[in-house]
């Protein structure tokens, strides 16, 4: 079914911030004493009622097995599980149903496309390219995938200011290059980078673009026919949906043109003992019984996430980080890595003087402030600023500038505890 | 806060004790803590069975280098099988302090890297 005929979804006047924490009910609880201060969305954020509903409704009234039994449960189960995919399909605006594979999360999405796409693609000879700034999870499977086919992985390294060295890209990029896969916003350095460029230096060269978009698509609009990617993956769990689903977005043609990654029920169309043939999109991608809940889950988060319109979204949080990064500022000895708010996402990874991350999570945590810290599976940007870790608060919709107040007061109070 | 970041734990970390490497040690082991990346070398000279000088270095957060800075005490004059029947428990005594399942692993690093030099065992202590 064409995208294009869906009813749009209904529309909401904009609501407070006050009301959007209301939709949050984790948000009240407290935390050592203290109201939760939760900043630690950049590694998966809360969920609204919304989603919690949608998916307590399936199972108290929707369950059966998908696209299998011939019975009431099971068309409902498919259809409301094949209705999630359009709706979070149009929230990307990919072009058909068929482009969106429901994978557990964006490791998934990539080791997906490493396997599939790069062991039938790739040999001694081509290039992977990635960057310096990447999650383990868009750099690992490529390591393995090269290790496997002969190819070899080069890295686009990053400026000091933790943006990529364009220059250096340019120098990379060569015929040889059959794949270029980056993040489209880094979950340590914060650095939004320019996707629709980056495709179209890729394609120049003859090579595809894997984007990793677990950080941008909860932050910010994902139009992947605008963009022109190949393929696009990102996790629900941080764009207020569940756990244990995501998604890989991938070009039909390439779709197409791919083994399967996993073998199993679904994704067959027919087997006999000699061999089998494999199934029609997206399902050639999709073995096993999905995580059906966790799709309708999702697809309610997107249509939180379009009521509030990711304009909205990115605005809210620009506001915020650029007030975080003024606060921040004024405590002597805290470094920040990366770009300044303006070429940045709502998220700030930092060093306070000689304290080790883990204390300061500690100390905050204990005034109910949750931030991360450690290395944000993403060791190569801490080897490039020789630091072995960083703690990082992040935001989201749900955040005000109170809670960045306190965020600075117990960055204060740990500086009191280990006194330098 | 006051409860994890006790005196005696910000005194080991700021001033710790036997930090640093010994000459030609009888047992030398590193390791990290693949969650977090923090780092402990224990070094051990022995007469016979029993410890004469230890020492250890690394990077890491308070709970990890006071926890290795403490246990360097600790095990001064200890012999290598009491050593062997250290666990987890003792590593909270020695701390006095109240450890969530995460950062126990901090705690505990300091202790694995001992018994895995002395004793090959690579599993963290329980
Ligand atoms: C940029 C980036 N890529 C990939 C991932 C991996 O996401 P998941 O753990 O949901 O597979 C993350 C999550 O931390 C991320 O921030």
């Amino acid at each position: 079914m064409a995208i294009s005929t869906l009813p749009e979804p209904p529309v909401k006047t904009m609501p407070s911030v006050a009301e959007i924490r209301a939709d949050f009910p984790i948000l009240d609880i407290e935390v050592h004493g203290h109201p939760l201060v939760y900043l630690d969305n950049t590694a998966s954020s809360q969920k609204p009622i919304q989603v919690i509903e949608a998916m307590n409704r399936y199972y108290r009234e929707q369950h059966a097995n998908v696209h299998r039994g011939i019975h009431y449960l099971s068309e409902t189960a498919t259809s409301a599980y094949e209705d999630a995919r359009r709706r979070i399909a149009r929230f990307i605006h990919a072009g058909s149903t068929k482009e969106v594979i429901f994978t557990r999360n964006t490791t998934e999405s990539l080791n997906l496309v490493a396997y599939s796409w790069g062991r039938a693609n790739l040999g001694p000879g081509d290039e992977v390219l990635i960057t310096e700034m990447e999650h383990h999870s868009n750099i690992v499977p490529w390591q393995i995938i090269c290790e496997i086919t002969g190819a070899t992985l080069r890295y686009v390294p990053i400026t000091d200011r933790g943006e990529l060295d364009y220059e250096a890209l340019d120098a990379l990029l060569t015929e040889r290059t059959k794949v270029f896969a980056f993040t489209a916003m880094s979950n340590v350095l914060g650095t939004i980078n320019p996707v629709e460029e980056l495709v179209a230096k890729a394609h120049a060269v003859g090579a595809i673009a894997v984007v990793d978009a677990a950080q941008s698509a909860p932050h910010m609009t994902t139009d992947v026919q605008a963009l022109d990617a190949d393929f696009l993956a990102f996790s629900s769990h941080k764009m207020l949906g569940p756990t244990g689903i995501g998604v890989l977005y991938g070009k039909r043609d390439l779709l197409e043109a791919m083994p399967p990654f996993m073998g199993g029920g679904d994704m067959i169309r027919e087997v006999k003992m000699s061999g089998s043939r494999w199934n029609d999109l997206p399902y050639k991608f999709e073995a096993g019984t999905p995580a059906i809940a966790e799709a309708i889950g999702l697809a309610a988060a997107v249509d939180y996430l379009s009521n509030l319109g990711m304009d909205w979204v990115l605005q809210h949080e620009r506001e915020l980080t650029e007030y975080a990064w003024e606060r921040l500022h004024e405590i002597e000895g805290l470094r920040i890595l990366g770009p300044g708010p303006e070429r940045r996402g709502g998220l700030l990874a930092f060093v306070l003087g000689d304290i080790h991350p883990h204390d300061v999570a500690a100390i905050l945590d204990m005034e109910g402030v949750a931030v991360r810290a450690g290395h944000h599976c993403a060791q190569p940007i801490h080897d490039h600023f020789c630091i072995p870790a960083t703690s990082r608060a992040s935001f989201y919709i749900y955040n005000t500038r109170e809670e960045v107040d306190k965020l600075v007061n117990a960055l204060y109070k740990a500086k009191a505890v280990f006194a330098f | 806060m006051d409860d994890l970041y006790r005196a005696n734990i910000l005194d080991h970390y700021r001033h710790p004790r036997n930090k640093g490497h010994l000459e030609n040690p009888d047992i030398h082991y590193h390791d990290v803590n693949p969650f977090c990346g923090d780092e402990i070398t224990m070094e051990l000279k022995l007469d016979g069975d029993r410890v004469v000088d230890v020492a250890f270095d690394g990077k890491g957060c308070a709970i990890s280098q006071a926890s290795a800075s403490m246990l360097t005490e600790e095990i001064l004059g200890k012999t290598l099988d009491e050593i062997r029947h250290m666990g987890k428990e003792d590593i909270l005594e020695m701390l006095g302090i109240p450890i969530g399942p995460v950062r126990l692993k901090c705690a505990l690093l300091p202790l694995k890297v001992l018994k895995a030099g002395a004793w090959g065992l690579e599993d963290w202590p329980e």
